[in-house]
């Protein structure tokens, strides 16, 4: 499986994101600049933590604008699999791939810590290696993370079963503790932790290998004939 | 050529945890007079002369980058600007 690690002016967990599928897991990956005009020959497409404009504006929002955002939208009408971590998550919300929009936490704290996380819904192509309701430890990295949606939104996340992880605690003011979603085709990813720090017990835990496992067998069984 | 002068504001339904800080702050200086702090941003944009709609064009900007519709209200003043 091929992954695209999309590189933003002032991404700084793309060595993380590649590195969890190309040296955990053997799978290709290439960076890919923001001002990239094709992704078609891309299986995956990454959209790594970071500053991505200083943020600027608003997070997310001037990342939202590159020319590689009109790919990422193509890639995600095609139905492939795109995982948006922490601002790789805001990018994909001001971009509309995702609803709602994450604010700044609560406290006004960047918070930088390890935190327990449930999954929510182990039927997607991003989680189907966890069990529902298993809980996960997953380090958090972020000074705007409160997850807001109006009562309308959450409503249809419930329903669909969007929702994908939740924080075991309240601590950045999330709407009902929401660290993760899909889209409504369960093909597109955003979530504030950051699986890609936690794939080797060597660097404090493996929990986050799972999320892109999952990834990768779906794609293999979808893809992949056995002789 | 002409200024635009944008003012973004939070939506009522969406909580101001800096506004709630600073009237925090307001409160210990004295001023208990403060009910509600809401912080907000202030953009100005020189449009060229040649420009069409530019009630339009203010309103397309908005709403494509300057503001997140999710979260945020705005609204914009237009004046004749004199030129330097």
């Amino acid at each position: 499986m091929k992954f695209a690690v999309i590189v933003f002016p002032g991404s700084n967990c793309d060595l993380d994101m590649y590195h969890a599928v190309k040296d955990e897991l053997g799978e290709e990956a290439e960076y890919v600049w923001h001002d990239s005009t094709d992704l078609s020959g891309y299986d995956g497409i990454l959209l790594p933590g970071g500053f991505s404009y200083g943020d600027y504006l608003r997070c997310g929002a001037i990342a939202q604008s590159s020319p590689v955002m009109d790919e990422v939208k193509k890639a995600a009408e095609a139905g492939k699999p795109v995982l948006g971590i922490c601002n790789g998550f805001q990018i994909l919300t001001e971009a509309g791939l995702l609803p709602g929009i994450l604010l700044r936490n609560k406290n006004l704290k960047f918070m930088c810590r390890t935190v327990g996380l449930k999954v929510e819904n182990a039927n997607t192509l991003f989680t189907n290696e966890y069990m529902a309701g298993q809980e996960i430890r997953i380090p958090i990295a972020h000074g705007e993370g409160n997850y807001y949606c109006d009562d309308a939104t959450y409503e249809q996340l419930k329903n669909n079963n969007q929702i994908v992880f939740s924080y075991a605690d309240d601590f950045n003011g999330s709407r009902n503790n929401i660290a993760g979603i899909v889209n409504e085709r369960g093909n597109v990813l955003g979530m504030m932790p950051h699986p890609e720090r936690a794939v080797s017990d060597l660097i404090g835990g493996s929990d986050g290998l799972s999320l892109f496992k999952s990834i990768v067998k779906q794609w293999r069984e979808a893809n992949v004939s056995h002789a | 050529m002409r200024k635009v002068k944008i003012y973004v504001t939070l939506r009522e339904s969406v909580l101001d945890p800096q506004g709630s800080a600073v009237m925090g702050s307001l409160h210990k200086m004295g001023y208990g007079e403060v009910e509600d702090v809401r912080i907000g941003k202030y953009l100005e944009l020189m449009i060229s002369d040649d420009a069409g709609d530019v009630d339009a064009l203010v309103n397309e900007m908005c709403q494509k980058l300057l503001t997140n519709t999710v979260i945020e209200d705005y609204r914009f003043e237009i004046e004749e600007a004199v030129s330097q």
